[in-house]
């Protein structure tokens, strides 16, 4: 079997792998990306909505867009990165430093690396409902993809279960792309998301309904209706369930890491609600407790895209200064600063008190 | 096909226009686009049935992480359709249940 070399894998060409690759590979690092969808990007191809915040993280940019600024950086690196794209990385044995990983869906690859930067992203949440599984109950990534990237519609008439920014947005997403939302429903008693983007969505008069959830979907072999209950104090069912017509019902109520390779490795993980799961003890350069391994991006905790690119940097340059390559202590700390910032006010609270309890100082064996 | 004509945002770039097989029935894709956003675009919403309980599944995680929308794509089962391209001529196909690799065929080539 082929054997690949390399002084650092990246895991994952979304924004925090761009970011680590173009750092680790600018350092002088040779670099690959195995990454296991048909593009580079991550899910920052299917955000047609400009991002938030500082100008320093891309404010003000369109996702798409980001995510051409951070191809275009990769293809200045020149040979210092190989890409393997359609990879899924499937397997990490840590007595060999061996990575296994799967090209299509036939071919099998041995990868042998130096050191490892994970940004295997997140996958959707679920929600237990009778008939959850039917044709037609979407994802809230999967439909951005299959409408914003591909140009095809996932339906007519969508139910959308979930007001956080993904549930607003694509909701909104939705209907610039001709599709009619039927409601938007929220379990809590309030809007998770922010209220620009709520605001736009009732504007263009789409219900949203808190302290609602779905009791059921209805349809034999695909989804054609479901229906909706409302809610007590203690999240029980109150009152008559009325009945929706729709032939979609997308789910938009959160992520959790794709934590399995950190396992698979070893890797020392604390059960964090607020990063949204199982995530890894880190350092303040992203090292994991294998002295081998880095992370950046939803994977050590579900974060705004803007805050995986500056992890991924700092990952990328710490692997790199690792192996011996130089990078300026200069751009270690502009990137902490950055981090701190977009972390600052009330909307990081969450994940300043998340990330604070799976912060070391230091990992002894590595000093 | 069934496609966005006009976004006030994006424009999309499809590549060449393909045919393919579903079931027995010829459709039409765009080469290098996963399986499953063709399939989606010619209406097709069950792309496997369940081995236990015969329920039917299709599109749902679109990132190759889930395995809801396996099929039986050229013959190989378990194919994640979400991150497969397109190819022209491809023969796609409900799977039904868990699939079967014909060990024989593999064996002899």
């Amino acid at each position: 079997m082929e054997e690949i070399r390399t002084d650092v894998l990246v895991v994952g060409g979304g924004p925090a792998g761009l970011s680590a690759a173009a750092e680790a590979a600018s350092a002088g690092a040779d670099v690959l990306i195995a990454e296991g969808d048909l593009h580079l990007g991550g899910q920052l191809v299917k955000q047609s909505h400009k991002f938030f915040g500082s100008k320093d993280e891309f404010a003000g940019t369109r996702g798409f867009e980001i995510a051409r600024l951070l191809r275009d950086e990769i293809a200045q690196c020149g040979d210092h990165v190989k890409i393997m794209l359609n990879t899924t990385v499937s397997g990490y044995y840590p007595d060999e430093k061996l990575v296994t990983a799967m090209v299509g869906e036939e071919e099998y690859v041995h990868i042998s690396p130096k050191k490892i930067v994970l940004a295997s992203g997140a996958q959707e949440r679920l929600i237990p409902f009778p008939n959850n599984d039917l044709p037609g109950v979407y994802g809230a990534g999967a439909v951005q993809t299959l409408m914003n990237v591909y140009g095809v519609t996932p339906g007519k008439r969508v139910l959308m279960i979930g007001a956080g920014n993904i549930g607003l947005i694509v909701s909104y997403q939705l209907l610039q792309a001709g599709v009619e939302v039927a409601a938007i429903l929220e379990a809590m008693p309030r809007i998770g998301g922010y209220w620009v983007h709520a605001a736009k969505v009732r504007r263009l008069g789409v219900p949203i309904l808190l302290r609602h959830s779905i009791s059921r979907a209805i349809g034999g072999d695909v989804v054609t209706g479901a229906m909706v209950c409302e809610l007590d104090e203690k999240f029980a069912p109150v009152g008559e369930p009325q009945k929706v017509d729709c032939d979609t019902i997308c789910l938009a109520v959160g992520l959790t890491p794709s934590n399995e390779l950190l396992w698979q490795a070893g890797c020392k993980m604390k059960y964090v609600p607020f990063l949204c799961g199982h995530v890894p003890f880190r350092d303040k350069n992203m090292r994991t407790s294998n002295s081998d391994i880095w992370m950046a991006g939803d994977v050590c905790g579900i974060e705004e895209a803007s805050a995986a690119m500056i992890e991924g940097r700092i990952a990328g340059m710490s692997a790199a200064a690792s192996l011996g390559f130089k990078v300026s202590s200069e751009n270690f700390e502009g990137c902490h600063a950055r981090l701190h910032n977009l972390r600052a006010g009330e909307v990081g609270e969450k994940i300043r008190i998340g990330v604070s309890g799976v912060t070391v100082d230091g990992w002894e064996a590595n000093v | 096909m069934d496609l966005i004509e006009r976004h006030p945002i994006l424009d999309f770039s499809h590549g060449e226009k393909v045919s393919f097989s579903f079931d027995g029935r010829d459709m039409e894709g765009f080469e290098g686009e996963p399986i499953a956003m063709a399939l989606h675009a010619n209406g097709v919403r069950i792309y496997r049935k369940t081995p236990e309980m015969r329920r039917p599944r299709g599109f749902f995680c679109a990132i190759g992480k889930c395995s809801s929308c396996f099929m039986v794509v050229d013959g190989v089962p378990n194919v994640r359709t979400c991150v497969t391209p397109l190819k022209s001529g491809m023969k796609v196909e409900t799977q039904n249940g868990r699939g079967r690799v014909n060990l024989f065929a593999e064996e002899a080539s």
